[in-house]
């Protein structure tokens, strides 16, 4: 049985559409990830799943239970942590986990076993208000707080946006480590690199899907030859790149341009050549394997011309 | 009910966390009662005057004496031109000029009509009225004082009318402004606080994190405001004791009615808080809304000016006014010993309003968004 089923989903807001009738399902003990750039919808699919916003048309299901017509059961059996950092700044850490664990009739005691691994690491400074908690500690102390009542889906609206790196890192193991726990996990992020640490994604824009899968099958649907270019003028290099007739896609990625050409059959040698006679100094080309970005800009083009 | 507590428990510890909190407490209700039944008041005292003798006998010599005598007139100047007066009154030395013709003596003894003008500088409408009166009073004294020394005719008939003031015998001030004051006070607790307190959640993005919880809406909301109620409360004995300690004002009716009134009026205010909480999504607007009521609550309220002189609309719109009201009923209690039997009226519009602003914000509450 599917964890979440939706079926075209819609919410407007005026006339943007945030989440164009969307249809997925997500399974049981998953480790979900909804990957798209800020403005995608996001954040309102997951108030919508989490029954805090009402959909304008569509139907979604959580557990079996509707979100519109159920919520108060599904309240029990979710838990969620919006994107803001939303727990009391005046309490302290062990108050606020307190509080939360009152307020869903359980205690810390009760469920600790669960929030142990994540909790143990802010418990030295269980004290300290949640206001003076640097990011990370903030992000831990608000997982804890979603899961003190055991909820069999975990919703994390862009938990690690603005979290360092190691902290990131950190992060994403507890959130395997709560899936291996049977809890179905169901994150955003903006970061196309943590893609890779989903188990399934859902590549979402403008309020629609663009591809659906494990991240390596979305990467397998990248179906051309992908080149990565660098020259010692990179202005200069994507004015000759735009103006090649057989350039299909050129977007920058860091200090390479990641290229794919119209042609099927073609060779690297050409486009070295025509670089060379559009004076292109210094030429270096090789070819890569795709990443979820590439994917990504790929499946929006294709959307684009659709 | 497990739930409810928890949340009281958690809205105490960050009401006395919040370190604003404890000098509002404690601090407004003394500063309000010290300052505005001190600087608040209709009294007029050291009225400065200009002096324009011309008569200069012992006659006139008198009623200045009797002007400069009295607490409320203070002569600043004297001239014998009608400018140096008129002068002084524009650059408010004097707000009134005494102007006492020549002929003064004459007349007086010689029983005609006699005449003397006050000049007095009426910016102030009020004030002005209070001069005049003031100073008719002291001219009619001395006028009757005259009349039984000189006059050699049959005393004319007289109706002698005895004053008896009641409830406020020595037409004490404070005795009139405290009960009030204090209303304002409970009443900016009430509304202010509470508005601000769901407001601050949703700013913050806390309510957020509440609205996915299984919490009840009812709790959620008794949850809320059962601590400022209290506080409210609170704050009201503790105004009541400072008021007594320091202005010993009377409290003639029963502190089981008073607080009794309170309760009722604070869910009133509780209710309006909350409301303008659920229509406002941050603590700018909502204090903007609140303290837009506020204003036409207090000054229609006859706190400072008294009902039965405002326009008969104005009137009529305290009806509505739960400040005028809850004045009326603390004053009734306080100063006349009210019993509830008095006060029935006001009892039941309060609780009537109680439970209309309670269920529209109840109503208007939401844990889900459209």
């Amino acid at each position: 049985m599917p964890a979440i089923v939706v079926k075209n989903l819609t919410k407007k807001y005026g006339g943007v559409i945030a989440v164009n009738a969307l249809t997925f399902s997500v399974e049981k003990g998953e480790l979900f990830g909804f990957i798209g750039p800020d403005g995608a919808g996001k954040t309102s699919l997951f108030r919508i799943l989490t029954t805090l916003l009402l959909p304008d048309a569509g139907e979604a299901s959580v557990n079996n239970l509707d979100v519109v017509k159920d919520y108060k059961k599904l309240r029990t059996q979710l838990g969620y942590m919006p994107g803001r950092f939303s727990l009391y700044q005046d309490l302290s850490v062990e108050e606020n986990l307190k509080f939360f664990a009152s307020v869903f009739g359980t205690t810390i005691e009760e469920n600790y076993d669960l929030i142990k691994d994540i909790y143990v690491q802010i418990e030295p400074f269980k004290k300290r208000r949640a206001g003076q908690l640097s990011g990370g500690m903030k992000q831990k102390l608000a997982l804890s707080c979603a899961l003190i009542h055991k909820p069999e889906i975990l919703f994390l609206d862009e938990p690690t946006t603005g979290v360092d790196a190691v902290s990131r890192k950190e992060f994403w193991e507890m959130l395997k480590r709560l899936q291996q726990k049977g809890i179905t996990v169901v994150v955003s992020t903006p970061y196309m690199d943590e893609a890779s640490l989903c188990g399934r994604i859902a590549l979402i824009q403008n309020g629609k899907i663009l591809g659906i899968d494990t991240p390596n099958n979305i990467v397998k649907t990248f179906d051309k030859p992908l080149l990565a270019v660098k020259a010692r003028n990179t202005h200069a290099l994507i004015e000759a790149l735009r103006k090649y007739p057989h350039m299909h896609s050129l977007y920058p990625f860091g200090e390479f341009l990641h290229y794919t050409d119209k042609r099927v059959q073609f060779s690297n040698d050409e486009i070295h050549d025509y670089l060379t006679t559009e004076m292109i100094q210094q030429i270096e080309m090789k070819p890569i394997e795709p990443n979820i970005e590439d994917c990504f800009m790929a499946l929006m083009e294709k959307q684009d011309h659709e | 009910m497990r739930t409810i507590r928890f949340l009281i428990q958690k809205e105490f510890i960050q009401i006395f966390r919040n370190k604003g909190m404890l000098p509002i407490i404690f601090g407004m209700p003394i500063i309000q009662l010290l300052i505005l039944t001190n600087a608040a008041t209709f009294d007029l005292r050291n009225v400065q005057f200009h002096l324009i003798d011309r008569d200069q006998t012992t006659t006139s010599r008198k009623l200045v004496e009797k002007f400069t005598s009295s607490e409320y007139f203070i002569p600043v100047a004297q001239s014998f031109s009608d400018e140096k007066g008129e002068e002084n009154l524009k650059s408010n030395r004097a707000r009134m000029v005494l102007n006492i013709p020549g002929n003064f003596e004459k007349e007086v003894l010689s029983n005609k009509v006699s005449h003397i003008q006050f000049i007095i500088n009426a910016e102030d409408g009020n004030a002005a009225g209070l001069t005049q009166t003031y100073a008719s009073n002291i001219v009619h004294a001395f006028a009757m004082e005259y009349q039984s020394v000189w006059s050699s005719v049959d005393n004319p008939k007289q109706i002698k009318i005895d004053y008896s003031f009641w409830y406020n015998p020595e037409l004490n001030y404070e005795t009139y402004m405290i009960p009030g004051i204090l209303v304002a006070l409970v009443s900016m607790i009430g509304l202010f606080l509470s508005g601000m307190n769901i407001v601050r959640e949703k700013e913050i993005g806390t309510i957020e994190q509440l609205n996915v919880t299984p919490i009840k809406k009812h709790e959620f909301i008794i949850g809320k405001l059962l601590p400022f109620w209290l506080l409210g409360l609170f704050i009201l004995g503790f105004g009541l004791f400072v008021a007594k300690l320091i202005f010993n004002i009377p409290i003639m009716g029963s502190l089981w009615l008073i607080f009794g009134t309170a309760a009722v009026y604070l869910i009133v205010v509780l209710g309006i808080g909350l409301f303008i909480s659920t229509v406002t999504d941050t603590q700018q607007q909502a204090m903007f809304i609140a303290w837009f009521f506020m204003v036409i609550f207090m000054l229609l309220g006859g706190l400072f000016t008294p009902i039965e002189s405002m326009p008969s609309w104005a009137q009529n719109l305290t009806v509505v006014n739960p400040i005028a009201h809850y004045i009326q009923m603390m004053r009734g209690i306080l100063i006349k010993g009210a019993v509830i039997g008095d006060i029935s009226f006001q009892v039941i519009v309060l609780s009537l309003y109680s439970i209309i602003m309670l269920t529209l914000s109840v109503l208007r509450y939401r844990k889900v968004n459209d």
